[in-house]
């Protein structure tokens, strides 16, 4: 249990402090977490931290109380995800996520205008490959016609698709490791380079993604 | 505070009940007709009394222009939401209702907000709990469905204020049913919660760990529930009755609330036969008679139960899990009883529904679970703990008329997001917000919580202010915010227009209201209490003149007693209580031998080794003074 969040000697809540995530609940800045301890510690806190506990306070204790829980359930949130995380991690560590990329994607997918976007270069032939197969679907099913080939290329780009998807989650644990080993041995050489690193592997990731939603939305 | 008592309370579409924690186990405590539902409707009386309850029901027939019912379906909505709805019930809006101004509905020449009728339905369930205990009842849980958006909540917990509660908490009803069923055996695993009431639908799932009672996902419809069925079988009924009639009923109200009453009592019947009639008289002699059969019956509603599957699925999803990894299902709600909604509920989670909790109480009982805890908790609920979540993603219009989310739905609250703004013109001192809940992309395709106007910006060149805005949802699933400039780190004042709820001051001005209606109630409760009291002395009397020792007094008390008598039988059907009281007091002291003499006849007749068949012995020592305040009922 977290002492900062509680009286040393009357065991009681107190105000927040404002520290990372990763502080609160006592864990060091690395990314390979063990997220059973992880819910246990929620657990833990949450049964000495949430507004419930504090019915029969006054209200100063009832606002630190609201104020831990809701900071106890953000951080308890972004850091069960493996990707929301990894993302907190390099917002902490200074590097600016592409917030401009996700805005222009939401304002694109509502306006309904297209968005450009770069194509990692080893999807480039795959990508081109399947936009086409994808315009011919639309095209087929306003014609109303029925092309079971064309159905089965889809589904294998798919397919392909997940798989990469999967794997760039592979790519990504493999930053972890060097992330972590770094933060044990204490030094700040290569630092940037393996946070860039996770960055990019995170924009691929967002791009597949995005690419296995067009193809379900068309295929629907 | 500790020796105040702190309810749970069911408020439902149909039927609100209160319960408390006695001992180890919640209990719901009945009204003074002895029953644990009190219907929520409300209506005005023949001398314009507010009735609410049972009592309240038969002048949904009677008069249906002075009652209402299923109020709950207008808390925290909008006049373009309820349009669709009024078609369907008979709720009559206020002649003079301004556009944004909260719904106001007709009953008979008055008008009430939705918080306000349901402020009624909660002052009697207060009063139910007041009479139970002897003692004020002043703090609340109160449960709401766990769809509600920030504007429902609010609405509800208004409701609470202006009916003298302080509400403590706010619970999904899902989740409380969930605290009532996991209270007995600890239970560990994964537990879904469907919640099919009178006009809500709610589905939750539920992780269940040493007494943590963790929400994984939630989701629902705020609009669905049998009220629909029940509408739709009266506009099956009203167009059978158009056909073969040649009779157009739909503005006739009495005949529509004859029918609803007949679809109900069909409805319920159809759980547990093959087959129902329906049998009304109808205005002009007529009369609407068919007979419905469970197969035709399923077929009909097979829609309005379908709309339940999205909403299972969908949380389903959220929570990342598939059916076989539910261990349990519990069914809530009166609609659950229907067998066909028990298939569905088998098929959708490939598990047989728990069916051993009453369905209409089990969230009254789960919400007298959670103001225990809030009370301190016992030994049973000391280790139990309900994190929730926040039914639907909390957003802000951003350029564009977009909606960046900021708190997403299903996240565990309490929840909060930080926010940053700053000024487009130099010298700019206000700052709009506008705060939307929903999943969709468009801010128009949402639901518009409130406009913040953040004032006090200190004038500054453009974008040089910055200013940090915190959004967090509460433990009640309500928003609260508040702003700081962070280069003057002055607090921003946040200006608040609910875009569907009342404001504080009408809250306040509502409670104010209240309070002379619950002096008012509280009036006429003593002068029926005190004639009610008059009317036992008074047949107490009557009786003591047939025995002897009514002989045995002089002339001037009996003359006196007499007196006293008449004087009783003529205030006691007045209004005033002091008056009442006076002449009770007064009968009672002028009687004090009579009763003396019948307990010495008594023991002495007793003694002499009569019969007991030969004596009066109702009227003896068993039964105390004969026209003191005693137990004769």
């Amino acid at each position: 249990m977290r002492a900062v969040h509680f009286c040393s000697s009357c065991g009681k809540v107190q105000p927040p402090v404002p520290v990372d995530y990763f502080t609160f609940f006592g864990f060091p800045r690395k990314l390979n977490l063990d997220t059973a301890a992880l819910e246990k510690e929620f657990y833990a806190l949450s049964r000495h931290l949430h507004p419930d506990v504090f019915g029969q306070s006054d209200d100063r204790e009832r606002a630190w109380s609201l104020e831990q829980s809701s900071m106890l359930n953000d951080a308890y949130r972004t850091l069960k995800d493996p990707i929301k995380r990894t993302e907190y991690l390099l917002r902490l560590e200074g590097v600016e996520l592409e917030e401009q990329s996700k805005q222009a994607t939401e304002k694109a997918r509502a306006t309904g205008e297209l968005k450009k976007q770069v194509v990692p270069p080893d999807l480039l032939e795959e990508v081109f490959e399947l936009n086409l197969h994808l315009e011919e679907l639309r095209e087929q099913k306003k014609a109303g016609e029925d092309d079971p080939a064309l159905l089965e290329e889809i589904g294998k780009a798919k397919l392909s698709l997940e798989e990469k998807y999967d794997a760039l989650f592979g790519e990504l644990k493999t930053e972890w490791n060097a992330w972590d080993k770094l933060v044990d041995s204490g030094t700040e050489a290569g630092r940037r380079k393996i946070l860039d690193a996770m960055l990019d592997v995170l924009n691929r990731r967002n791009y597949v993604r995005n690419l296995v939603r067009d193809v379900n939305e068309a295929l629907e | 505070m500790t020796t105040d008592y702190i309810v749970g309370i069911d408020l439902g579409t149909t039927n609100s009940l209160v319960a408390y924690m006695q001992g180890d186990s919640p209990v719901v405590i009945p009204g003074e007709d002895g029953l644990n539902l009190v219907p929520s409707v409300v209506a005005l009386d023949q001398k314009n009394q507010i009735v609410v309850g049972n009592a309240a029901r038969r002048y949904l027939i009677e008069t249906p222009e002075r009652a209402v019912y299923s109020v709950k379906r207008l808390m925290g909505r909008g006049f373009e939401d309820v349009r669709e709805e009024l078609k369907l019930f008979p709720f009559q809006l206020a002649d003079d209702l301004q556009t944004g101004e909260v719904l106001r509905i007709k009953i008979g020449d008055r008008t009430y907000t939705p918080p306000e009728i349901s402020a009624f339905v909660l002052r009697q369930l207060k009063r139910n709990a007041e009479r139970f205990f002897g003692a004020p009842v002043n703090h609340a849980v109160i449960t709401v469905p766990a769809y509600f958006n920030d504007a429902q909540r609010q609405a509800t917990k208004d409701a609470g204020r202006i009916a003298g509660l302080n509400v403590l908490r706010l619970v999904n009803e899902p989740t409380a049913a969930s605290l009532a069923y996991g209270l007995d055996k600890r239970k560990h695993g994964m537990v879904v919660v469907y919640d099919l009431g009178g006009g809500t639908f709610d589905i939750s799932i539920l992780k269940l760990h040493d007494g943590i009672f963790e929400v994984i996902s939630t989701n629902g419809d705020t609009h669905l529930g049998g009220d629909d069925i029940d509408n739709l079988l009266i506009a099956i009924a009203l167009d059978d009755i158009r056909g073969d009639l040649g009779l157009d009923l739909s503005h006739h109200g009495e005949a529509v609330a004859r029918i609803r009453n007949a679809v109900i009592e069909a409805k319920i019947a159809l759980s547990s036969q093959p087959t129902a009639k329906l049998d009304v008289d109808l205005p002009g002699g007529k009369r609407y008679q068919r007979e419905i059969s469970l197969e035709v019956f399923e077929q009909m509603i097979q829609p309005i139960i379908d709309r339940t599957v999205g909403p299972c699925k969908q949380a389903l999803k959220d929570a990342g899990l598939k059916p076989e990894q539910i261990d349990e299902v519990v069914l809530v709600g009166g609609s659950t009883r229907i067998p066909k909604v028990r298939r569905l509920v088998q098929d959708l989670f490939q598990r047989v529904p728990h069916t051993d909790l009453n369905p209409d109480e089990v969230v009254a009982l789960g919400a007298a679970v959670q103001a225990n805890i809030l009370g301190g908790g016992s030994e049973i609920t000391k280790e139990m703990l309900l994190l929730d979540v926040t039914p639907l993603s909390l957003g802000i219009e951003v350029a564009g008329g977009v909606t960046d989310k900021i708190i997403l739905r299903n996240s565990t609250i309490p929840a909060s997001a930080t926010q940053y703004y700053t000024t487009q013109v130099d010298g700019q001192t206000n700052v709009a917000i506008h705060v939307l809940q929903g999943e969709r992309e468009l801010a128009r395709d949402c639901r518009s919580l409130a406009r913040f106007d953040l004032k006090g910006v200190p004038p500054m060149p453009a974008g040089l202010p910055r200013i940090e805005v915190k959004f967090l949802i509460d433990a009640n699933g309500i928003l609260r915010v508040s702003a700081r400039e962070q280069r003057s780190g002055k607090e921003a004042e946040i200006d608040v227009q609910p875009t569907y709820g009342l404001t504080d001051e009408q809250v306040e001005n509502m409670l104010l209201e209240s309070f002379d209606y619950a002096e008012e109630d509280f009036r006429q409760r003593q002068v029926i209490e005190a004639r009610r009291e008059a009317d036992t002395i008074l047949t107490a009397l009557a009786k003591a003149k047939n025995n002897h020792a009514w002989h045995e007094l002089t002339n001037d008390e009996r003359r006196k007693v007499e007196e006293l008598e008449k004087t009783l039988v003529r205030v006691k059907d007045g209004d005033d209580y002091h008056a009442i009281r006076t002449a009770i007091d007064e009968l009672n002291q002028a009687t004090m031998r009579l009763a003396e003499l019948m307990m010495d006849t008594a023991v002495s007749t007793a003694l002499k080794g009569k019969a007991m068949d030969d004596t009066d012995m109702d009227e003896g020592p068993q039964a105390g003074h004969p026209v003191a305040k005693a137990d004769f009922e």
